[in-house]
Protein backbone atom coordinates (compact mmCIF):
# COMPACT_ATOMS: atom_id res chain seq x y z
CA UNK A 1 0.00 0.00 0.00
CA UNK A 2 2.81 2.25 0.32
CA UNK A 3 3.71 1.52 -2.77
CA UNK A 4 0.20 2.72 -3.95
CA UNK A 5 0.80 5.28 -2.46
CA UNK A 6 4.12 6.41 -4.02
CA UNK A 7 2.35 5.46 -7.54
CA UNK A 8 -0.76 7.53 -6.76
CA UNK A 9 1.37 10.64 -5.97
CA UNK A 10 3.51 9.76 -9.51
CA UNK A 11 0.57 9.78 -11.45
CA UNK A 12 -0.27 12.92 -10.45
CA UNK A 13 2.67 15.03 -10.02
CA UNK A 14 2.24 18.85 -10.89
CA UNK A 15 3.88 20.85 -13.58
CA UNK A 16 5.77 22.69 -11.07
CA UNK A 17 7.22 19.32 -9.65
CA UNK A 18 7.99 18.38 -13.36
CA UNK A 19 9.71 21.60 -13.37
CA UNK A 20 11.78 20.87 -10.34
CA UNK A 21 12.75 17.54 -11.66
CA UNK A 22 13.93 19.34 -14.98
CA UNK A 23 15.93 21.60 -13.31
CA UNK A 24 17.97 19.78 -10.63
CA UNK A 25 18.40 16.96 -13.72
CA UNK A 26 19.81 19.87 -15.62
CA UNK A 27 21.86 21.86 -13.02
CA UNK A 28 23.24 18.11 -11.56
CA UNK A 29 24.38 17.37 -15.14
CA UNK A 30 26.41 20.24 -15.10
CA UNK A 31 28.09 19.63 -11.80
CA UNK A 32 29.38 15.76 -13.50
CA UNK A 33 30.43 17.01 -16.52
CA UNK A 34 32.66 19.84 -14.30
CA UNK A 35 33.51 16.80 -11.74
CA UNK A 36 34.50 14.39 -15.21
CA UNK A 37 36.42 17.20 -16.51
CA UNK A 38 37.86 18.39 -13.69
CA UNK A 39 39.00 14.57 -12.71
CA UNK A 40 40.47 13.50 -15.84
CA UNK A 41 42.83 16.22 -16.24
CA UNK A 42 44.00 15.50 -12.78
CA UNK A 43 44.24 12.13 -13.55
CA UNK A 44 45.61 12.60 -17.15
CA UNK A 45 48.28 14.78 -15.94
CA UNK A 46 49.07 12.30 -13.18
CA UNK A 47 49.30 9.71 -15.48
CA UNK A 48 51.36 11.12 -17.60
CA UNK A 49 53.97 13.09 -14.92
CA UNK A 50 54.12 9.65 -12.82
CA UNK A 51 55.37 8.09 -15.84
CA UNK A 52 58.53 9.48 -15.58
CA UNK A 53 59.18 8.00 -12.11
CA UNK A 54 57.58 4.12 -12.66
CA UNK A 55 58.07 3.87 -16.80
CA UNK A 56 61.39 5.69 -17.18
CA UNK A 57 62.66 4.83 -13.52
CA UNK A 58 63.84 8.46 -12.91
CA UNK A 59 64.34 8.34 -9.37
CA UNK A 60 61.86 11.55 -8.17
CA UNK A 61 64.52 12.89 -5.74
CA UNK A 62 67.43 12.85 -8.10
CA UNK A 63 63.75 14.69 -10.33
CA UNK A 64 63.71 17.09 -7.61
CA UNK A 65 67.09 17.91 -6.95
CA UNK A 66 69.09 17.53 -9.89
CA UNK A 67 70.39 20.70 -11.60
CA UNK A 68 70.39 19.65 -14.91
CA UNK A 69 67.35 19.28 -17.71
CA UNK A 70 68.49 17.46 -20.80
CA UNK A 71 65.70 15.01 -20.77
CA UNK A 72 67.17 13.68 -24.39
CA UNK A 73 70.57 12.65 -23.15
CA UNK A 74 71.73 10.33 -20.27
CA UNK A 75 74.82 11.15 -18.40
CA UNK A 76 77.71 9.03 -17.65
CA UNK A 77 76.30 6.36 -16.00
CA UNK A 78 73.20 6.16 -18.31
CA UNK A 79 70.92 7.87 -16.07
CA UNK A 80 68.76 10.14 -18.35
CA UNK A 81 69.06 14.15 -16.93
CA UNK A 82 65.82 15.22 -15.99
CA UNK A 83 67.05 17.91 -13.34
CA UNK A 84 64.15 20.35 -12.63
CA UNK A 85 65.61 22.20 -9.57
CA UNK A 86 66.75 25.06 -11.74
CA UNK A 87 63.03 25.81 -12.72
CA UNK A 88 61.65 25.08 -9.14
CA UNK A 89 64.12 27.20 -7.67
CA UNK A 90 63.14 29.96 -10.70
CA UNK A 91 59.50 29.84 -10.42
CA UNK A 92 59.83 30.04 -6.64
CA UNK A 93 61.75 32.76 -6.93
CA UNK A 94 59.54 35.21 -8.97
CA UNK A 95 56.98 34.43 -6.67
CA UNK A 96 58.03 34.73 -3.36
CA UNK A 97 59.74 38.48 -5.11
CA UNK A 98 56.91 39.26 -7.17
CA UNK A 99 54.68 38.95 -3.89
CA UNK A 100 57.29 40.63 -1.46
CA UNK A 101 56.95 43.35 -3.80
CA UNK A 102 53.56 43.58 -4.45
CA UNK A 103 52.23 43.33 -1.20
CA UNK A 104 53.33 46.96 0.36
CA UNK A 105 51.74 48.39 -2.61
CA UNK A 106 48.86 46.71 -2.64
CA UNK A 107 48.15 47.28 1.20
CA UNK A 108 48.77 51.28 0.74
CA UNK A 109 46.57 51.15 -2.20
CA UNK A 110 44.35 49.60 -0.38
CA UNK A 111 44.56 51.30 2.65
CA UNK A 112 43.92 54.51 0.69
CA UNK A 113 40.88 53.61 -1.19
CA UNK A 114 39.25 51.89 1.56
CA UNK A 115 40.51 54.27 4.76
CA UNK A 116 41.65 57.67 3.02
CA UNK A 117 39.69 58.42 0.13
CA UNK A 118 36.93 56.18 -0.62
CA UNK A 119 35.66 58.67 -3.22
CA UNK A 120 39.23 59.16 -5.30
CA UNK A 121 39.24 55.28 -4.93
CA UNK A 122 36.36 54.32 -6.36
CA UNK A 123 35.78 57.02 -8.93
CA UNK A 124 39.78 56.68 -10.08
CA UNK A 125 41.73 53.62 -8.70
CA UNK A 126 38.85 51.12 -9.20
CA UNK A 127 38.50 51.41 -12.71
CA UNK A 128 42.29 51.39 -13.18
CA UNK A 129 42.03 48.29 -11.02
CA UNK A 130 39.60 46.39 -13.05
CA UNK A 131 41.29 47.68 -16.55
CA UNK A 132 45.02 46.12 -15.29
CA UNK A 133 43.09 42.66 -14.34
CA UNK A 134 41.74 42.56 -17.98
CA UNK A 135 45.14 43.19 -19.96
CA UNK A 136 46.15 39.65 -21.46
CA UNK A 137 49.16 38.28 -20.09
CA UNK A 138 51.02 38.93 -23.61
CA UNK A 139 50.40 42.62 -23.45
CA UNK A 140 52.47 42.23 -19.70
CA UNK A 141 55.12 40.18 -21.12
CA UNK A 142 55.50 42.02 -24.51
CA UNK A 143 56.05 45.81 -22.32
CA UNK A 144 58.13 43.50 -20.18
CA UNK A 145 60.15 42.46 -23.26
CA UNK A 146 60.25 46.35 -25.03
CA UNK A 147 60.65 48.41 -21.58
CA UNK A 148 61.92 46.17 -18.62
CA UNK A 149 64.28 44.36 -20.06
CA UNK A 150 66.38 47.29 -21.75
CA UNK A 151 66.20 48.80 -18.24
CA UNK A 152 67.40 45.89 -16.03
CA UNK A 153 69.83 45.87 -18.65
CA UNK A 154 70.97 49.47 -18.71
CA UNK A 155 70.69 49.80 -14.90
CA UNK A 156 72.07 46.18 -14.02
CA UNK A 157 74.08 44.82 -16.45
CA UNK A 158 74.10 41.57 -18.32
CA UNK A 159 71.97 40.74 -20.71
CA UNK A 160 68.35 41.90 -18.68
CA UNK A 161 67.00 38.82 -19.04
CA UNK A 162 66.23 36.49 -15.62
CA UNK A 163 64.43 36.56 -12.64
CA UNK A 164 64.15 40.37 -11.74
CA UNK A 165 62.25 40.96 -15.23
CA UNK A 166 60.45 38.15 -14.20
CA UNK A 167 59.58 39.94 -10.84
CA UNK A 168 58.53 43.12 -12.05
CA UNK A 169 55.90 41.87 -14.70
CA UNK A 170 54.68 39.26 -12.37
CA UNK A 171 54.80 42.27 -9.63
CA UNK A 172 52.15 44.53 -11.94
CA UNK A 173 50.35 41.75 -12.78
CA UNK A 174 49.07 40.46 -9.27
CA UNK A 175 49.32 43.61 -8.14
CA UNK A 176 45.35 44.51 -9.02
CA UNK A 177 44.15 40.94 -8.15
CA UNK A 178 46.48 41.51 -4.73
CA UNK A 179 45.26 45.11 -4.68
CA UNK A 180 41.72 44.08 -4.82
CA UNK A 181 41.33 41.54 -2.69
CA UNK A 182 42.93 43.71 0.33
CA UNK A 183 40.39 45.93 -0.57
CA UNK A 184 37.51 43.20 0.37
CA UNK A 185 39.37 42.18 3.60
CA UNK A 186 39.45 45.95 4.78
CA UNK A 187 35.92 46.29 4.08
CA UNK A 188 35.00 43.52 6.01
CA UNK A 189 36.19 45.03 9.20
CA UNK A 190 33.20 45.84 11.10
CA UNK A 191 32.71 49.90 10.70
CA UNK A 192 32.19 49.44 14.44
CA UNK A 193 35.97 48.73 15.24
CA UNK A 194 36.93 51.97 13.46
CA UNK A 195 34.50 54.30 15.71
CA UNK A 196 35.90 52.55 18.83
CA UNK A 197 39.19 53.08 17.91
CA UNK A 198 38.87 56.35 17.15
CA UNK A 199 36.51 56.96 20.85
CA UNK A 200 39.44 55.79 22.58
CA UNK A 201 41.77 58.80 21.27
CA UNK A 202 43.35 56.61 18.45
CA UNK A 203 44.21 58.73 15.64
CA UNK A 204 43.00 57.50 12.21
CA UNK A 205 46.85 56.39 11.44
CA UNK A 206 46.67 54.72 14.63
CA UNK A 207 43.08 53.43 13.72
CA UNK A 208 44.45 51.78 10.53
CA UNK A 209 47.05 49.91 11.62
CA UNK A 210 46.50 48.42 14.52
CA UNK A 211 43.00 47.68 14.35
CA UNK A 212 41.75 47.57 10.41
CA UNK A 213 44.77 45.88 9.31
CA UNK A 214 45.35 43.82 12.12
CA UNK A 215 41.57 42.28 12.22
CA UNK A 216 42.26 41.63 8.28
CA UNK A 217 45.04 40.03 8.38
CA UNK A 218 44.02 36.73 7.64
CA UNK A 219 42.27 38.34 4.79
CA UNK A 220 45.45 40.48 3.09
CA UNK A 221 47.37 36.52 3.72
CA UNK A 222 44.46 35.09 1.65
CA UNK A 223 44.90 37.85 -0.95
CA UNK A 224 49.05 37.31 -1.08
CA UNK A 225 48.66 33.52 -1.42
CA UNK A 226 46.25 34.28 -4.44
CA UNK A 227 48.45 36.58 -6.03
CA UNK A 228 51.18 34.07 -5.46
CA UNK A 229 49.17 31.33 -7.01
CA UNK A 230 48.41 33.28 -10.05
CA UNK A 231 52.06 34.30 -10.39
CA UNK A 232 53.57 30.67 -10.12
CA UNK A 233 50.89 30.04 -12.72
CA UNK A 234 52.00 32.38 -15.17
CA UNK A 235 53.26 30.83 -18.27
CA UNK A 236 53.68 33.60 -21.55
CA UNK A 237 54.63 36.89 -19.84
CA UNK A 238 57.57 35.33 -17.74
CA UNK A 239 58.75 33.06 -20.64
CA UNK A 240 59.24 36.50 -22.35
CA UNK A 241 61.49 38.15 -19.91
CA UNK A 242 63.40 35.24 -17.81
CA UNK A 243 65.77 34.30 -20.71
CA UNK A 244 64.90 30.31 -20.55
CA UNK A 245 68.16 29.19 -19.85
CA UNK A 246 67.86 26.22 -17.69
CA UNK A 247 70.76 26.83 -15.11
CA UNK A 248 70.60 27.25 -11.32
CA UNK A 249 70.61 30.90 -11.27
CA UNK A 250 73.18 32.53 -9.49
CA UNK A 251 71.79 35.96 -9.23
CA UNK A 252 68.65 37.92 -10.35
CA UNK A 253 70.05 39.26 -13.61
CA UNK A 254 70.94 35.92 -15.14
CA UNK A 255 68.81 34.17 -17.41
CA UNK A 256 66.76 31.42 -16.00
CA UNK A 257 63.66 29.50 -16.34
CA UNK A 258 60.14 28.64 -14.32
CA UNK A 259 58.27 25.52 -15.02
CA UNK A 260 55.99 27.30 -16.80
CA UNK A 261 58.09 28.47 -19.33
CA UNK A 262 60.03 25.22 -19.56
CA UNK A 263 56.73 23.79 -20.43
CA UNK A 264 55.71 26.19 -23.12
CA UNK A 265 59.39 26.10 -24.66
CA UNK A 266 59.46 22.39 -24.92
CA UNK A 267 55.96 21.17 -25.26
CA UNK A 268 56.20 21.21 -29.15
CA UNK A 269 59.24 18.86 -29.67
CA UNK A 270 58.82 16.05 -27.81
CA UNK A 271 56.86 12.91 -28.94
CA UNK A 272 54.03 11.63 -27.09
CA UNK A 273 55.02 8.79 -24.85
CA UNK A 274 58.91 9.30 -24.98
CA UNK A 275 60.84 10.32 -21.55
CA UNK A 276 61.70 14.08 -22.72
CA UNK A 277 57.21 13.90 -22.96
CA UNK A 278 56.65 12.45 -19.99
CA UNK A 279 59.60 14.52 -17.94
CA UNK A 280 57.05 17.46 -19.35
CA UNK A 281 54.28 15.89 -17.53
CA UNK A 282 55.32 15.78 -14.59
CA UNK A 283 56.32 19.36 -14.33
CA UNK A 284 52.85 19.96 -15.61
CA UNK A 285 52.05 17.93 -12.53
CA UNK A 286 54.31 20.30 -10.29
CA UNK A 287 52.19 23.09 -11.31
CA UNK A 288 49.65 21.11 -10.80
CA UNK A 289 50.01 20.54 -7.19
CA UNK A 290 51.74 23.50 -6.26
CA UNK A 291 48.36 25.98 -6.43
CA UNK A 292 46.26 22.96 -4.45
CA UNK A 293 48.84 23.61 -1.62
CA UNK A 294 48.61 27.13 -2.10
CA UNK A 295 44.60 26.60 -1.70
CA UNK A 296 44.87 24.63 1.38
CA UNK A 297 46.84 27.01 2.79
CA UNK A 298 44.24 29.65 2.40
CA UNK A 299 41.67 27.70 3.32
CA UNK A 300 43.77 27.18 6.67
CA UNK A 301 44.17 30.69 7.03
CA UNK A 302 40.35 31.17 6.26
CA UNK A 303 39.48 28.88 8.76
CA UNK A 304 41.87 30.54 11.24
CA UNK A 305 40.38 33.97 10.64
CA UNK A 306 36.65 32.65 10.82
CA UNK A 307 37.21 31.94 14.66
CA UNK A 308 38.49 34.67 16.03
CA UNK B 1 39.31 72.73 45.69
CA UNK B 2 35.94 73.58 45.13
CA UNK B 3 34.82 72.57 41.46
CA UNK B 4 31.94 73.64 40.07
CA UNK B 5 29.37 71.02 39.86
CA UNK B 6 29.07 71.17 36.14
CA UNK B 7 31.23 68.87 34.22
CA UNK B 8 29.57 69.53 30.92
CA UNK B 9 28.09 72.53 29.62
CA UNK B 10 26.23 73.02 25.92
CA UNK B 11 24.88 76.33 25.24
CA UNK B 12 22.92 77.06 22.04
CA UNK B 13 24.02 73.94 20.15
CA UNK B 14 22.87 73.60 17.17
CA UNK B 15 23.94 70.51 14.59
CA UNK B 16 23.22 69.77 10.86
CA UNK B 17 23.88 66.98 8.82
CA UNK B 18 24.03 68.61 5.66
CA UNK B 19 20.58 70.69 5.10
CA UNK B 20 18.93 68.68 8.04
CA UNK B 21 19.11 70.04 11.30
CA UNK B 22 19.32 67.38 14.15
CA UNK B 23 19.52 69.30 17.27
CA UNK B 24 17.96 72.53 17.58
CA UNK B 25 19.52 75.15 19.69
CA UNK B 26 20.04 72.70 22.81
CA UNK B 27 21.12 73.95 26.28
CA UNK B 28 21.95 72.02 28.93
CA UNK B 29 24.62 71.08 31.49
CA UNK B 30 25.77 67.57 32.63
CA UNK B 31 26.96 67.29 36.28
CA UNK B 32 30.43 66.05 37.97
CA UNK B 33 29.82 62.76 39.04
CA UNK B 34 26.64 62.09 38.84
CA UNK B 35 24.49 59.80 35.92
CA UNK B 36 22.32 61.65 33.83
CA UNK B 37 20.13 59.73 31.23
CA UNK B 38 19.11 61.32 28.58
CA UNK B 39 15.83 60.25 26.64
CA UNK B 40 13.56 60.36 23.87
CA UNK B 41 12.14 59.18 20.97
CA UNK B 42 13.94 57.45 17.77
CA UNK B 43 15.57 59.99 16.21
CA UNK B 44 15.11 63.15 18.68
CA UNK B 45 18.79 63.58 18.66
CA UNK B 46 20.13 61.73 21.78
CA UNK B 47 22.81 60.03 19.85
CA UNK B 48 23.75 63.06 17.83
CA UNK B 49 24.43 64.74 21.50
CA UNK B 50 26.37 62.26 22.45
CA UNK B 51 28.72 62.55 19.57
CA UNK B 52 29.27 66.35 20.02
CA UNK B 53 30.83 65.85 23.56
CA UNK B 54 33.17 63.58 22.17
CA UNK B 55 33.36 65.15 18.35
CA UNK B 56 32.78 61.95 17.10
CA UNK B 57 30.54 63.72 15.05
CA UNK B 58 33.83 65.11 13.20
CA UNK B 59 33.97 62.27 10.98
CA UNK B 60 30.89 62.05 9.81
CA UNK B 61 31.24 64.31 6.17
CA UNK B 62 29.08 67.43 5.65
CA UNK B 63 28.51 68.12 9.77
CA UNK B 64 28.23 71.46 10.88
CA UNK B 65 27.90 72.50 14.78
CA UNK B 66 27.26 75.98 16.11
CA UNK B 67 27.25 77.08 20.00
CA UNK B 68 29.29 76.02 22.42
CA UNK B 69 30.35 72.82 24.68
CA UNK B 70 32.50 73.19 27.55
CA UNK B 71 34.37 70.59 29.27
CA UNK B 72 35.62 71.49 32.52
CA UNK B 73 35.35 75.02 31.39
CA UNK B 74 37.04 74.51 28.36
CA UNK B 75 35.69 74.76 25.13
CA UNK B 76 36.09 71.51 23.06
CA UNK B 77 35.28 73.03 19.52
CA UNK B 78 37.65 75.91 20.19
CA UNK B 79 40.03 76.04 17.20
CA UNK B 80 43.21 75.14 19.03
CA UNK B 81 41.56 71.94 20.66
CA UNK B 82 42.72 68.75 19.59
CA UNK B 83 40.22 66.25 19.23
CA UNK B 84 42.11 63.04 19.74
CA UNK B 85 43.29 64.07 22.97
CA UNK B 86 39.31 65.11 23.91
CA UNK B 87 38.34 61.57 22.89
CA UNK B 88 40.50 60.80 25.82
CA UNK B 89 38.85 62.53 28.45
CA UNK B 90 35.77 61.58 26.62
CA UNK B 91 34.85 57.85 26.80
CA UNK B 92 32.48 56.28 24.68
CA UNK B 93 30.14 52.67 24.81
CA UNK B 94 28.35 52.05 21.90
CA UNK B 95 25.05 50.38 21.97
CA UNK B 96 26.79 47.10 20.53
CA UNK B 97 29.29 45.61 22.37
CA UNK B 98 32.44 46.48 20.33
CA UNK B 99 35.55 44.93 21.52
CA UNK B 100 38.51 44.63 19.21
CA UNK B 101 38.33 40.82 17.98
CA UNK B 102 41.95 40.36 20.12
CA UNK B 103 42.64 39.27 23.32
CA UNK B 104 40.91 40.84 26.65
CA UNK B 105 44.36 42.05 27.48
CA UNK B 106 45.03 43.68 24.22
CA UNK B 107 41.47 45.16 24.31
CA UNK B 108 41.71 46.65 27.65
CA UNK B 109 45.45 48.33 27.11
CA UNK B 110 44.24 49.51 23.68
CA UNK B 111 44.07 53.27 24.64
CA UNK B 112 47.03 52.77 26.87
CA UNK B 113 49.29 51.31 24.04
CA UNK B 114 48.38 54.38 21.89
CA UNK B 115 49.48 56.67 24.09
CA UNK B 116 52.83 55.31 23.88
CA UNK B 117 52.69 53.36 27.51
CA UNK B 118 55.29 50.28 26.70
CA UNK B 119 55.84 49.77 30.19
CA UNK B 120 54.85 46.09 31.25
CA UNK B 121 54.23 46.58 34.78
CA UNK B 122 51.66 49.87 34.55
CA UNK B 123 49.90 47.66 31.67
CA UNK B 124 48.99 44.69 34.02
CA UNK B 125 48.59 46.99 36.68
CA UNK B 126 46.17 49.04 34.21
CA UNK B 127 44.21 45.53 33.12
CA UNK B 128 43.75 44.46 36.56
CA UNK B 129 42.15 47.82 38.11
CA UNK B 130 39.98 47.96 35.01
CA UNK B 131 38.49 44.71 34.95
CA UNK B 132 38.52 45.13 38.50
CA UNK B 133 36.47 48.23 38.06
CA UNK B 134 34.41 47.50 34.90
CA UNK B 135 33.10 44.43 37.47
CA UNK B 136 34.42 41.42 35.20
CA UNK B 137 37.82 41.28 37.04
CA UNK B 138 37.16 37.61 38.36
CA UNK B 139 35.63 35.92 35.27
CA UNK B 140 38.07 36.70 33.03
CA UNK B 141 40.85 36.79 35.50
CA UNK B 142 42.51 33.52 34.11
CA UNK B 143 41.80 33.84 30.35
CA UNK B 144 43.28 37.30 29.45
CA UNK B 145 44.90 36.29 26.73
CA UNK B 146 41.68 34.69 25.43
CA UNK B 147 39.94 36.29 22.20
CA UNK B 148 37.79 39.01 23.58
CA UNK B 149 35.01 37.52 20.81
CA UNK B 150 34.60 34.43 22.55
CA UNK B 151 32.47 36.50 25.27
CA UNK B 152 29.16 36.61 26.12
CA UNK B 153 27.63 40.04 25.32
CA UNK B 154 27.44 40.92 28.52
CA UNK B 155 30.64 40.34 29.20
CA UNK B 156 31.87 42.40 26.11
CA UNK B 157 30.27 45.27 26.86
CA UNK B 158 31.87 44.68 30.28
CA UNK B 159 35.31 44.66 28.69
CA UNK B 160 34.63 48.10 26.56
CA UNK B 161 33.78 49.62 30.03
CA UNK B 162 37.22 48.52 31.24
CA UNK B 163 38.90 49.77 28.03
CA UNK B 164 37.10 53.14 28.34
CA UNK B 165 38.43 53.01 31.95
CA UNK B 166 41.63 51.97 31.63
CA UNK B 167 42.49 55.63 29.62
CA UNK B 168 41.08 56.86 33.09
CA UNK B 169 38.81 59.12 30.88
CA UNK B 170 37.08 62.39 32.90
CA UNK B 171 33.38 61.35 31.18
CA UNK B 172 31.75 58.27 29.89
CA UNK B 173 29.17 58.71 27.43
CA UNK B 174 27.20 55.59 26.93
CA UNK B 175 24.26 54.95 23.87
CA UNK B 176 22.13 52.59 25.03
CA UNK B 177 24.72 50.44 26.37
CA UNK B 178 22.26 48.01 27.82
CA UNK B 179 19.74 47.53 24.78
CA UNK B 180 21.33 44.62 23.05
CA UNK B 181 21.87 43.09 26.48
CA UNK B 182 19.61 40.10 28.40
CA UNK B 183 18.33 41.54 31.32
CA UNK B 184 20.85 40.00 33.62
CA UNK B 185 23.68 41.38 31.81
CA UNK B 186 21.87 44.72 31.79
CA UNK B 187 21.79 44.67 35.30
CA UNK B 188 25.18 43.70 36.10
CA UNK B 189 26.04 46.88 33.81
CA UNK B 190 23.96 48.96 35.77
CA UNK B 191 25.36 48.03 38.77
CA UNK B 192 28.74 48.31 37.40
CA UNK B 193 27.76 52.25 36.53
CA UNK B 194 26.67 53.08 40.34
CA UNK B 195 29.65 51.92 41.53
CA UNK B 196 31.59 54.60 38.39
CA UNK B 197 30.06 57.46 39.33
CA UNK B 198 32.01 58.27 42.43
CA UNK B 199 35.37 58.47 39.63
CA UNK B 200 33.30 59.40 36.77
CA UNK B 201 30.96 61.61 34.95
CA UNK B 202 28.32 59.45 32.79
CA UNK B 203 26.22 60.79 30.22
CA UNK B 204 23.76 57.67 29.48
CA UNK B 205 21.26 57.01 26.46
CA UNK B 206 18.37 54.77 27.27
CA UNK B 207 14.91 54.06 26.26
CA UNK B 208 14.62 51.91 28.93
CA UNK B 209 12.58 54.51 31.34
CA UNK B 210 13.17 52.05 34.58
CA UNK B 211 16.66 51.86 33.85
CA UNK B 212 16.66 55.52 33.32
CA UNK B 213 14.46 55.99 36.82
CA UNK B 214 16.86 52.87 38.65
CA UNK B 215 20.72 54.16 37.74
CA UNK B 216 20.32 58.35 37.16
CA UNK B 217 20.47 61.50 39.20
CA UNK B 218 19.19 63.16 36.63
CA UNK B 219 17.15 62.98 33.25
CA UNK B 220 16.76 65.07 30.32
CA UNK B 221 13.64 64.24 27.76
CA UNK B 222 14.36 65.17 23.77
CA UNK B 223 11.75 65.61 21.32
CA UNK B 224 12.53 66.62 18.02
CA UNK B 225 16.18 67.98 18.44
CA UNK B 226 15.03 70.17 21.41
CA UNK B 227 15.65 69.46 25.14
CA UNK B 228 11.98 69.59 26.32
CA UNK B 229 12.86 69.21 29.93
CA UNK B 230 15.74 68.29 32.14
CA UNK B 231 16.18 67.89 36.44
CA UNK B 232 16.58 65.49 39.43
CA UNK B 233 15.44 62.37 37.94
CA UNK B 234 13.00 61.93 40.93
CA UNK B 235 11.17 65.14 39.49
CA UNK B 236 11.01 64.07 36.29
CA UNK B 237 9.34 60.91 36.42
CA UNK B 238 7.09 62.15 39.47
CA UNK B 239 6.01 65.57 38.43
CA UNK B 240 7.05 66.52 34.76
CA UNK B 241 6.77 69.79 33.90
CA UNK B 242 5.61 69.67 30.01
CA UNK B 243 2.73 68.15 28.93
CA UNK B 244 5.05 66.32 26.57
CA UNK B 245 6.99 64.14 28.79
CA UNK B 246 4.27 63.09 30.57
CA UNK B 247 3.13 61.62 27.77
CA UNK B 248 6.05 59.95 27.05
CA UNK B 249 7.44 58.77 30.42
CA UNK B 250 3.80 57.58 30.94
CA UNK B 251 3.79 55.56 27.42
CA UNK B 252 1.63 57.58 25.08
CA UNK B 253 3.88 57.81 22.62
CA UNK B 254 7.49 57.14 21.02
N1 LIG C 1 25.39 60.45 9.99
C1 LIG C 1 24.20 61.05 9.76
N2 LIG C 1 23.94 61.63 8.57
C2 LIG C 1 22.76 62.23 8.33
N3 LIG C 1 21.77 62.29 9.21
C3 LIG C 1 21.94 61.74 10.41
C4 LIG C 1 23.18 61.08 10.74
N4 LIG C 1 23.07 60.61 12.01
C5 LIG C 1 21.84 60.95 12.44
N5 LIG C 1 21.16 61.63 11.49
C6 LIG C 1 19.83 62.18 11.62
O1 LIG C 1 19.78 63.00 12.75
C7 LIG C 1 18.59 62.79 13.48
C8 LIG C 1 18.94 62.42 14.89
O2 LIG C 1 19.58 61.17 14.88
P1 LIG C 1 20.15 60.47 16.17
O3 LIG C 1 20.85 59.26 15.75
O4 LIG C 1 20.91 61.46 16.96
O5 LIG C 1 18.82 60.09 16.94
P2 LIG C 1 18.62 59.20 18.23
O6 LIG C 1 17.81 60.00 19.18
O7 LIG C 1 19.91 58.68 18.72
O8 LIG C 1 17.74 58.03 17.70
P3 LIG C 1 17.72 56.50 18.15
O9 LIG C 1 16.98 56.46 19.44
O10 LIG C 1 16.97 55.82 17.06
O11 LIG C 1 19.13 56.05 18.27
C9 LIG C 1 17.80 61.73 12.75
O12 LIG C 1 16.81 62.35 11.99
C10 LIG C 1 18.81 61.08 11.86
O13 LIG C 1 18.21 60.69 10.65
MG1 LIG D 1 20.81 56.70 18.86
Amino acid sequence: MKNDDIRASLMKRSRAAKNERFGKTLTGLCILIIITVVVSIFFFVASKGLATFFTNKVNLWKFLTGTIWNPGATDAQGNPQVGALPMIVGSFAVTFLAAIVATPFAIGAAVFMTEISPKIGRKVLQPVIELLVGIPSVVYGFIGLSVVVPFVRRTFGGSGFGILSGTFVLFVMILPTVTSMTIDALNSVPRNYREASLALGATRWQTIYKVVLRASTSGIITAIVFGMSRAFGEALAVQMVIGNAMLLPGNLISPASTLTSVLTMGMGNSVMGSLSNNALWSLALLLLIMPLIFNIIIRKIAKKGAIR
Amino acid sequence: MAEPKEMITVQDLHLYYGQQEALRGVTIDFHRNEITAVIGPSGCGKSSLLKTINRLNDLVPDVTVTGTVKLNGQDIYAPNMDAVALRKEVGMLFQQPNPFPFSIYDNVIYGLRISGEKRKNVLDEAVERSLKAAAIWDEVKDRLHDNAMSLSGGQQQRICIARVLATQPKVILMDEPTSALDPISSSEIERTMLKLKDDYSIVIVTRNMQQASRISDRTAFFLAGELIEDGPTRDIFMQPQKKETEDYISGRFG
